[in-house]
């Protein structure tokens, strides 16, 4: 028997039984679409976590005060605990290393912003000019904080684009004095509207330099100090000598936390990857379900065609060849199931992408083309037994029956 | 051609043994004409299916065309039967999707023929069995003389030696029956044996060769015998 009759035969028998073969492949790509819908939105969290990282600045090691030592990875992130302050002086002493593009000294704390009686609560960054290119700001009017020395703080603010729809409404923007803390500045800019950045809301966002702050606020240490590397051979030596450095002005004390991207990036990365590979094996139980039911569909087949399995084998078909032609049929099943759930496992993810713009939920290829390959193999695999009975049947007994 | 020694046939039903065939020796030559008759549940149709290797004695011994097939692979039995056999049945078992040409194409499928090579074939044998104008109808379409005339050129189409025909006329009216026998009968007059099932003795008595069967025997084997 040749290959192509074989399908054909097989097609002819799919065509006939029409609503069972299209159930069949629903089932079946529901399963297929399943796997990749879920493994596109572990992957979309994944490409979302990578690029919140990117665009935190490549090439990063970040200084934060205290020394994470008995607890846990987080360091000096809880405030409170630091032996020494990092100070701002600390800041500008790193500058000096060779190879550093821009040292951000940032102070991060919740404020009042006032103008004309109205009053919002925001967070309230202090930092330098470079804030801008560190986190991809972008201005939407006006300037951003001028270049200056850090130490020296200027009266004047950026804010985001949600504090001055509420704070001004229709009324200009630039140039008006607003009272933050106990101080006046003057607006110079106003942010583009941008969403969230690494959890903070970049519309709420009010950002003064880092000295007016540290004195409106009366802080004494920096949140954090982020260094940005000129490039990646950098940032090992950056982050030693950063060490070095606030070491020998801390007296000999270890009682910072150098991090780099690199080590949180790769972490986050394991863990969502397993998170990929866990969404997919569980979605890929609903394969194995539709599996059984291919394995179900065909049994039935095979009782419900007995006589005509019997004709085959008086007309001279071997065992083999009505195994073959069971098969084909399964293989069609799973076939024309795995591509439909593939197509519409990518209309999911798409659907993902527009509910969720921020999410870039592409199904990996590994888990496209495995979906498809595991749909074919169960529809094969579970078609063993069912082909199997049917080879088997005793051809006296199947033409006996009407 | 067809040579059977003291073959036996048994079957389990339950606790019980049942004979359907008893000692069974038979032999058929190229080109006979043989009715095989008696009442039901006589060893008639497990007899034919012996001879059709759709069934396996057990015991005694089978030979076609001087080949021990008592004991055939599934694989060989098969290919056997597509060869030399060719079958016609009562309920004319054809496959409900496929067209009437496609069912007369059926065994060269499996014989693994091109396609060009099986339409003339197929399409030679409706014109000479007269149904090539219902070559695209499916059997639903298609009358009972018509669908066993379907079914007589599907069992010749691999130019078997012997055609094995049980009950053919069974579900048929009279004056139909009749020409399906007559067809089968201008078979066998070319030179194809014929081993027909029935048990209706007008039909046949109109063989050279009648063989009646009781509880699984041959109880008489009467007209010309093989040489």
């Amino acid at each position: 028997m040749r290959a192509v009759d074989v399908g054909r035969f097989a097609w002819r028998s799919l065509a006939a039984y029409r609503s069972r073969t299209l159930l069949i492949v629903l089932a079946m790509s529901i399963g297929v679409g399943a796997v990749v819908v879920l493994t596109s939105l572990g992957e979309g969290a994944r490409a979302y976590v990578r690029n919140q990282f990117t665009s935190l600045g490549t090439n990063l090691v970040v200084i934060l005060p205290g020394r994470a030592e008995t607890f846990g990875g987080s360091g000096g992130m809880v405030s409170g605990r630091t032996p020494r302050d990092l100070t701002l002086d600390d800041a500008l002493a790193l500058r000096r290393i060779h190879g550093v593009k821009r040292v951000v000294p940032l102070n991060l704390v919740s404020g009042e912003v006032w103008w004309n009686g109205r009053r919002r609560d925001v967070p309230v960054a202090g930092s330098t000019d470079e804030l801008l290119h560190l986190w991809g700001l972008r201005l939407a009017l006006g300037q951003f904080l001028p270049p200056q020395d850090p130490r020296r703080g200027s009266a004047v603010c950026v804010i985001g684009w949600r504090v001055r729809e509420e704070l001004f409404g229709s009324h200009g923007a630039l140039g008006e004095l607003v009272r933050i803390g106990d101080r006046r500045f003057r607006v110079i800019g106003v942010l583009a509207q941008q969403g969230e950045f690494l959890g903070l809301d970049i519309d709420e966002l009010t950002v003064i330099p880092v000295a007016s702050a540290q004195a409106s606020f009366n802080l004494h240490s920096l949140l954090r100090v982020a260094m940005e590397a000129n490039a990646r051979e950098d940032v090992p030596w950056v982050k030693t000598e950063a060490s070095r450095i606030l070491r020998e002005r801390h007296g000999g004390e270890e009682d910072v936390t150098v991090i780099t991207e690199d080590a949180v990036a790769s972490a986050l990365d394991h863990i969502l990857v397993a998170l990929t590979m866990a969404l997919g094996g569980i979605a890929s139980i609903s394969l194995a379900v539709a599996g059984i039911l291919i394995m179900n569909v065909m049994l039935v087949a095979v009782s419900q065609r007995t006589s005509e399995i019997g004709l085959l084998k008086a007309i001279g078909a071997s065992p083999a060849q009505i195994r073959a032609v069971f098969f084909v049929e399964a293989a069609m099943l799973s076939g024309a199931g795995g591509l439909a759930g593939s197509v519409l496992g990518q209309c999911g993810s798409w659907a993902v992408r527009q509910a969720y713009p921020t999410l870039p939920a592409f199904a990996p290829a590994w888990a496209a083309v495995a979906a498809l390959v595991l749909a074919i193999v169960t529809g094969i695999a579970f078609c063993v037994l069912p082909a199997r009975r049917a080879a088997q049947l005793n051809p006296a007994l199947a033409l006996a029956r009407r | 051609m067809i040579f059977l020694r003291e073959v036996h046939r048994a079957f389990r039903v339950g606790d019980d043994e049942v004979q359907a065939l008893r000692n069974v020796s038979l032999e058929v030559g190229p080109g006979e004409y043989v009715s095989v008759m008696g009442p039901s549940g006589s060893g008639k149709s497990t007899l034919l299916n012996i001879i059709g290797l759709l069934d396996r004695p057990t015991a005694g011994v089978y030979r076609l065309d001087e080949e021990d097939v008592t004991a055939l692979t599934d694989f060989r039995a098969a290919q056997v039967r597509r060869e030399k056999i060719g079958f016609v049945f009562q309920f004319f078992h054809l496959v409900p999707r496929l067209t009437a040409a496609e069912n007369v194409e059926l065994p060269l499928v499996l014989a693994g023929l091109p396609s060009a090579e099986r339409a003339t074939i197929v399409s030679g044998l409706l014109r000479e069995f007269g149904i090539a104008h219902r070559a695209r109808h499916r059997p639903d379409q298609l009358s009972g003389g018509e669908r066993q005339r379907v079914a007589i050129a599907r069992a010749m189409v691999m130019r078997p030696a012997a055609i094995l025909a049980d009950e053919p006329t069974g579900n048929l009216d009279q004056p139909t029956g009749r020409e399906v026998l007559q067809l089968l009968e201008a078979l066998n007059a070319r030179g194809v044996a014929l081993i027909l099932v029935t048990h209706d003795p007008a039909l046949g008595n109109r063989a050279r060769r009648q063989i009646r069967m009781v509880d699984g025997e041959v109880h008489t084997d009467i007209g010309e015998r093989p040489a």
